[in-house]
C-alpha cells in the first residue's frame, strides 16, 4: 500500500478510491485520477522500458503526450492487448496489467543491452552501410533479426473486439485545447452567439492552469478554469470534450479529432465505443495547443530519472507524485524556477544549475528567498546510474561554453531539465501555415494563415498567462462576430503570474574532455549528437535527408521534444542559422491513433453495404451457398446433402440443358431511359445499330470506352417509341449509369433523354432450358408463348396471377430462355409461384456457378473477357460494330495495334486427356520446358467442366486465336504447379449456331 | 476532405462527388473528320496544371449532376462551382 513518493494533500486526484493494478508482473497502488506514469512514479518507479536501438534503460520524459520513452504494452480483462501505449496517457483502472515493451527476459536485465556495449558501432546509417550484401540476405537474414532486436511493442493477434464510432459535426468555431487561450476563446465566442466546440486532450481541463501558481480575477487558475468549463458546458451552442485529441488538420477545415470513451472507466456498459472519431467541419479553427518543453542536453541524458521540469511539477501539482527526493533542477530559462520552488514548498531542498551568468528576475529572486541553492553558469556535464540516475558530474562552463572550468559530482535521484519550450504548431503546419522561425524564444511560431484558423497562447509563443487571455477573448469575440455578426464583447479578467520570459540559448552540453559519452536528442530512436554530427560530415545537408539518415524526429512521439534541438544542432555544425535550415514537415496524425478508430464500424460485413435480392431468404432457406458479386450477394449454389462446389454446379447445369432451371437474376444493373432522343442515344453509346428496333423487341449491345476497349454489353427493350429498358452487368452497373449520365449532361446536353436507375425496383428470374416455354405456359395461361407470339428477342407484358410482369425472350444460358421481371416487393411471390408450378416438372434453381458453366461452354462472354484490355474484334463481335454511324470510342479503332491482324481472339480450350480441370488465369505456351520468360501465346479466361461433352472446358484469349484451331499448346500454371497439354478448338462449343435460343 | 459546393445541392463533403477530369477537354463531334492526333489528344492527353484547374465533378451520392469546379491543384482552394451550361 505504501506509495512512497506520494505527497499528503497535494493534487487532484480522488484519495479516498484506492487502485490496484500491474506492472511488470508486480501488484501496485494508485489512486483514482492517476495516470500510470503517475502511478508508478508515486511508487518510485522510474524504469519503463528499453531504448529502441541500444536497449539503454529508459524512464518518464514528460507528463503527456510528448513521452517519448514510456511507452507500454496494455493487456485488459478479455485478453485483449495493445501495443505502444503512453504510460502518461493512460489513466489508471482497476486490474489494469501493463509491460515494458523491447526487453528481455526483463527490463532491469535486458540481453538485448548488449548493444550498448557496442554502440559506437552502430552510428546513423550503420543498417544501410553494413547490411547491403550479399543482396538476397537482407530480407532472409538481416532483417528479421534486426526487427526482432528492435521496435516497440508487440501486435495483438486476435481481432479487436471493441467497437468504434465515427460521428460528423459542424460548428463555427473549434478550440483545441483548453488552458487560459482556449478557455478564453471559447468563452468569448460561446457568449457571442457562435456554436462553439472546445477539445482537451486531457481528461482534465486547464492546462497549464493545472500546475502553474497563478490568479485569474480572484481566484486561482484551476478554479477559474474549473468554473468557466461548468459555464461553457451549460451554454446550449457549446460543446466541451475532454479526452478529446484534435489529431489531424485536413482541406476545408475539415478537423478530425479522437475521443477516448471507454478505457477510463472501471465498469462501462456494452454499448460504449471504446473511442469516437470525430469529423468536425469548422468555419474557424483556434489553435490553443500550449507548448512543449525541450530538454537540455549533455552526456547520459537518458538516465531513468533525468525528465522535464514542467513534468516534475505537473506530477507534483496534479498527481501530488515527487519524482524524487534529491532534484536537481538543470535550466537555460526562468520557467524551470517554478519547478524548484514547487519542490521547497514540499519540503525538498533541490539544486538548480542554470547555465545563464545570472538573472534577476522576480521568479529567481523568489527562489533566492526561499533560500534555494542556485548555481549560475553551472551545467550537468554526465550522468551516472545504472537503472535510474544517482549521480550528476557537474561543471562551471568557461566562457565560451566550450568546455568546463571544474567538474564535481553530486548525488541525486533526478534531473529536472528545461531548455525553453517549442509552441505547439503540429496543427496550424498541417492547415498549411508557413511557420516562421522566432529568435526571442529559437523555435518556429506559425506565421501565415492558408486557411481559418488562428493560433494563439503559448502556441504561437506567446508565454505569458496574460497576453493568452487577452489574445483568447479578443479572437473569440472577432472571429464569432464575422460569423454569427453579433457584437457581445467579453473583457479578459485580470491576472497575476510569475514572469518567466528569459533563457539562454545554448542548450547542449560539452563532453567532458576526453569522453565519448551519447548525448541523446532524440530519445524514443536513439539518436545521439553524434549521430547528427556524423550525418552532416557525411553530407547529409537538407533536413528531410538528415532526418531520414539518422531517423531523427522520425519514431511514434515525431520528435515532439527531439524536433528542435536537432534542428539547432545541424545549424549549430553547418554555420547556418535555424531558420535557414527549415524544419521537416508536420503531418497528420498529430499522435498514434488506433487503427480501429479510423476504421470505425465499417469492418467485417459492415465494410461496405449487402445488396440482397427480393428473394434472398427463400435462398437461405434452401441451402444456397453465397458469392460476393459486387455489392451483391447471390447463390453460388444450392447445396443437396454432401455435394461439392462442382457437383451441385454439374447437377444445376445439367437440368437447365435438359429440362429447366431458374435463377435469381436481381442484380443485373438495369436503366429506364426515357424521351424523345432515346433510341438515337443508345445509337451513340452502344456500337450496333438502333434506331429501326421495333417496340416489343429487345437486342443485344456492346458499349465501348473513347479508347477503343469494350467496356460493358448487356441487351436492351424498347417498352415504347420513347421508352427503353437497359441491362448491364451486375459489375458495371454503377459505372455504366455515371458514364450515361456524363454523355447527357456534358457532351450532347441537346439529346431529350433522361436516365435513371431501376436495378432495385425490379425483381429478375431467368428460366431457361428445352422445358421452358412450358412452364411459362403455366405461370401466364392467357398467353401466347409460342414462337411465332414470343420469339427470341421478344418482350411483352402480362399480369403472373395479378401481379404486373415484364417478360424478356433472352438467354445467357444458350437454352431457350425466357426472364421475367416483377416489382421487387413481388419477387418472393413470383418465385415461388415458377418453384410452385415447376415442381411437377422438376425445376431446380441454379446458381451462379451453374450460370457461369452454361455460359461458358456456349462461348458467351462475361466480366472475365471484357477485362478492360480487350476490343470487339477480339472477343468476334466485330460484327457487331456499325459501319454506318459513329459511336463512342469508334474512333479509336483506327488504331494500329487495333488493326493487326494477329491480335487476340477468344478461344475455347480443352485438356488432351479430356480430364484436368485448367486453371483460370494459367498462360498458354508453346513449348513447356523452354527457358523462362516463357513467351506467352494467351490466357485461360474461364474454366468449366462442360455439361454437354462432360470433359473441361475453357475459353482463353490467344494471339493469332482463329488460326490456331487444331493447334496442341501447353496450359501453364506456375500458382498450381501444372503444365496441362491442351487443344485449341472453336468457343462456340455448344450449340455454335444457336439454334436452341431460338427454337 | 474538400467541402465542395454542387451547385444543385449545395456545400457537402468530398465523399459525395466523384472526380470527372478535365473539364476544358471538348469531345469531338460525332462524323466529324479529325485527325489522328486531335483524337489522340481528346483521348488521352491532359494537362497537369500547378495551380488554378477547371474540371468536372459529379454527385453520385447526390442529385447525381455533373458539374463544374475551378480548383487550385496545390493549395485545393475551389475558386467557383458552375452547373454545366454556366460559365
Amino acid at each position: 500500500m505504501m506509495q512512497k513518493y506520494r505527497l499528503d494533500k497535494k493534487g487532484y486526484i480522488n484519495r479516498k478510491k484506492i487502485i490496484s493494478f500491474k506492472f511488470n508482473g508486480k501488484k501496485y497502488f494508485g489512486y483514482e485520477g492517476d495516470t500510470l506514469a503517475s502511478a508508478l512514479l508515486a511508487n518510485g518507479i522510474h524504469l519503463v522500458g528499453r531504448s529502441f536501438k541500444y536497449h539503454r534503460p529508459r524512464g518518464f520524459i514528460g507528463a503527456g503526450v510528448d513521452e517519448p520513452n514510456a511507452k507500454v504494452q496494455l493487456y485488459n480483462k478479455e485478453a485483449k492487448n495493445e501495443p505502444n501505449v503512453l504510460a502518461t496517457e493512460v489513466e489508471l483502472v482497476e486490474g489494469l496489467t501493463a509491460k515494458s515493451q523491447n526487453c528481455w527476459p526483463s527490463v532491469s536485465f535486458d540481453f538485448g543491452a548488449i548493444n550498448n556495449l557496442f554502440s559506437k558501432f552502430f552510428p546513423a546509417g550503420f543498417y544501410y552501410k553494413t547490411f547491403m550484401w550479399p543482396k538476397n540476405f537482407w530480407y532472409r537474414i538481416y532483417e528479421p533479426i534486426i526487427r526482432k532486436a528492435a521496435g516497440l511493442g508487440v501486435a495483438p493477434l486476435k481481432p479487436d473486439p471493441d467497437r468504434y464510432e465515427h460521428k460528423f459535426e459542424y460548428c463555427d468555431v473549434l478550440v483545441a485545447g483548453s488552458g487560459p487561450a482556449g478557455i478564453s476563446t471559447a468563452l468569448a465566442a460561446a457568449k457571442n452567439g457562435a456554436k462553439v466546440i472546445l477539445a482537451e486532450e486531457k481528461p482534465r481541463f486547464g492546462g497549464s492552469l493545472l500546475s502553474d501558481e497563478v490568479t485569474i480575477g480572484n481566484k486561482n487558475g484551476k478554479d477559474w478554469a474549473d468554473e468557466s468549463i461548468s459555464q461553457l458546458k451549460s451554454m446550449p451552442n457549446v460543446i466541451v470534450k475532454n479526452r478529446s485529441q484534435v489529431f489531424g488538420y485536413y482541406d476545408h477545415n475539415m478537423m478530425v479529432m479522437i475521443e477516448k470513451t471507454k478505457d477510463h472507466l472501471e465498469n462501462p456498459t456494452k454499448f460504449i465505443p471504446r473511442q469516437r472519431l470525430w469529423y468536425i467541419r469548422a468555419k474557424e479553427v483556434v489553435i490553443s495547443t500550449g507548448s512543449i518543453e525541450r530538454p537540455l542536453v549533455f552526456a547520459n541524458n537518458d538516465r531513468p530519472g533525468i525528465m522535464l521540469a514542467s513534468a516534475a511539477k505537473e506530477y507534483m501539482k496534479v498527481y501530488g507524485v515527487l519524482v524524487g527526493k534529491k532534484p536537481i533542477i538543470f535550466t537555460n530559462n526562468d520557467s524551470a524556477y517554478d519547478c524548484a520552488i514547487e519542490f521547497k514548498k514540499n519540503g525538498i531542498d533541490p539544486l538548480v544549475l542554470d547555465i545563464r551568468k545570472n538573472s534577476d528576475s522576480s521568479i529567481v529572486k523568489e527562489a533566492k528567498n526561499l533560500n534555494i541553492k542556485i548555481k549560475f553558469s553551472h551545467g550537468v556535464a554526465n550522468s551516472k546510474g545504472h537503472l535510474r540516475v544517482n549521480l550528476a558530474t557537474i561543471g562551471k562552463l568557461n566562457n565560451s561554453k566550450s568546455s568546463y572550468e571544474n567538474l564535481e559530482n553530486v548525488s541525486c535521484d533526478c534531473i529536472c531539465v528545461s531548455g525553453n519550450w517549442t509552441p505547439t504548431v503540429h496543427l496550424s503546419s498541417q492547415s498549411g501555415n508557413k511557420l516562421k522561425f522566432n529568435d526571442k524564444i529559437d523555435a518556429f511560431i506559425p506565421n501565415q494563415s492558408r486557411q481559418n484558423e488562428t493560433t494563439i497562447g503559448s502556441a504561437s509563443g506567446a508565454f505569458t498567462l496574460k497576453k493568452s487571455l487577452e489574445d483568447g477573448f479578443s479572437k473569440g469575440y472577432e472571429i464569432s462576430k464575422k460569423i454569427t455578426g453579433k457584437d457581445t464583447k467579453s473583457s479578459p479578467p485580470t491576472s497575476n503570474e510569475r514572469s518567466s520570459e528569459e533563457h539562454d540559448k545554448f542548450w547542449c552540453m560539452p563532453l567532458p574532455k576526453g569522453k565519448h559519452y551519447k548525448r541523446f536528442v532524440d530519445f524514443q530512436n536513439d539518436v545521439a549528437v553524434s549521430d547528427i554530427e556524423l550525418a552532416v560530415r557525411e553530407g547529409f545537408r537538407s533536413i528531410e535527408h538528415v532526418k531520414r539518415y539518422t531517423t531523427l524526429g522520425m519514431a511514434t512521439d515525431q520528435g515532439k521534444t527531439s524536433n528542435l534541438n536537432g534542428l539547432q544542432l545541424v545549424s549549430n555544425v553547418e554555420k547556418k542559422i535555424v531558420p535557414e535550415v527549415g524544419h521537416t514537415t508536420f503531418r497528420p496524425p498529430y499522435n498514434p491513433v488506433t487503427i480501429g478508430a479510423i476504421v470505425g464500424r465499417e469492418v467485417g460485413k459492415n465494410y461496405r453495404p449487402t445488396r440482397k435480392s427480393p428473394m434472398h431468404s427463400w435462398h437461405e432457406k434452401n441451402n444456397a451457398v453465397f458469392v460476393d458479386a459486387g455489392l451483391w450477394l447471390r447463390p453460388r449454389y444450392y447445396k443437396q446433402s454432401n455435394e461439392t462446389l462442382s457437383d451441385a454446379a454439374i447437377r444445376e447445369a445439367t437440368n437447365v440443358r435438359n429440362n429447366v432451371g431458374v435463377c435469381d437474376v436481381t442484380s443485373l444493373g438495369k436503366i429506364d431511359i426515357k424521351g424523345a432522343d432515346s433510341a438515337e442515344f443508345l445509337n451513340r453509346v452502344y456500337t450496333n445499330a438502333w434506331m429501326k428496333l421495333p417496340v416489343g423487341k429487345s437486342r443485344y449491345g456492346v458499349m465501348l470506352r473513347e479508347d477503343g476497349i469494350v467496356f460493358d454489353d448487356g441487351t436492351t427493350t424498347r417498352i415504347s417509341e420513347n421508352h427503353f429498358h437497359m441491362t448491364t452487368t451486375t459489375a458495371q452497373a454503377v459505372n455504366i449509369l455515371a458514364h450515361l449520365e456524363y454523355y447527357l449532361q456534358v457532351v450532347w446536353p441537346e439529346l431529350d433523354v433522361n436516365v435513371l436507375s431501376t436495378t432495385e425496383q425490379w425483381a429478375g428470374a431467368a428460366i431457361a432450358g428445352p422445358n421452358s416455354r412450358d412452364l411459362m405456359g403455366k405461370l401466364f395461361p392467357s398467353l401466347d408463348v409460342s414462337n411465332e407470339a414470343l420469339p427470341f428477342m421478344g418482350f411483352k407484358e402480362e399480369d403472373l396471377f395479378g401481379v404486373p410482369a415484364r417478360i424478356f425472350r433472352i438467354s445467357f444460358s444458350g437454352e431457350l430462355a425466357y426472364e421475367i421481371n416483377v416489382e421487387s416487393g413481388y419477387g418472393i411471390f413470383m418465385w415461388e409461384k415458377i418453384m410452385e408450378l415447376g415442381k411437377e416438372m422438376n425445376i431446380e434453381p441454379y446458381g451462379t456457378e451453374a450460370l457461369s458453366t452454361l455460359r461458358i461452354e456456349m462461348g458467351h462472354v462475361a466480366g472475365s473477357e471484357i477485362d478492360g484490355r480487350v476490343i470487339s474484334s477480339d472477343l468476334s463481335l466485330e460484327g457487331m460494330l456499325s459501319k454506318k454511324k459513329d459511336f463512342i470510342g469508334k474512333r479509336s479503332l483506327n488504331r494500329e495495334a487495333f488493326l493487326d491482324p494477329d491480335r487476340e481472339k477468344i478461344v475455347g480450350v480443352i485438356p488432351l486427356d479430356r480430364k484436368t480441370m485448367i486453371p483460370e488465369g494459367s498462360h498458354l505456351v508453346k513449348d513447356n520446358k523452354s527457358s523462362l520468360p516463357n513467351p506467352k501465346l494467351g490466357h485461360i479466361s474461364a474454366s468449366c467442366w462442360s455439361v454437354e461433352y462432360n470433359n473441361p472446358f475453357s475459353l482463353a484469349i490467344l494471339k493469332e486465336g482463329k488460326k490456331r484451331i487444331g493447334e496442341k499448346l501447353y496450359a501453364l500454371s506456375p500458382l498450381k504447379n501444372k503444365s496441362i497439354p491442351v487443344e485449341i478448338v472453336s468457343s462456340h462449343y455448344v450449340d455454335p449456331k444457336g439454334e436452341r435460343v431460338r427454337s | 476532405m474538400l467541402e465542395i459546393k454542387c451547385p444543385y445541392c449545395g456545400k457537402r463533403s468530398q465523399n459525395e462527388f466523384s472526380y470527372g477530369g478535365d473539364a476544358s477537354v471538348k469531345r469531338p463531334a460525332l462524323e466529324k473528320e479529325i485527325s489522328d492526333k486531335e483524337w489522340d489528344d481528346f483521348v488521352y492527353f491532359r494537362k497537369n496544371p500547378r495551380g488554378k484547374h477547371l474540371e468536372l465533378w459529379h454527385h453520385v451520392s447526390g442529385c447525381r449532376q455533373w458539374f463544374k469546379v475551378s480548383r487550385d491543384t496545390t493549395t485545393h482552394e475551389i475558386y467557383k462551382t458552375s452547373k454545366i451550361n454556366e460559365e
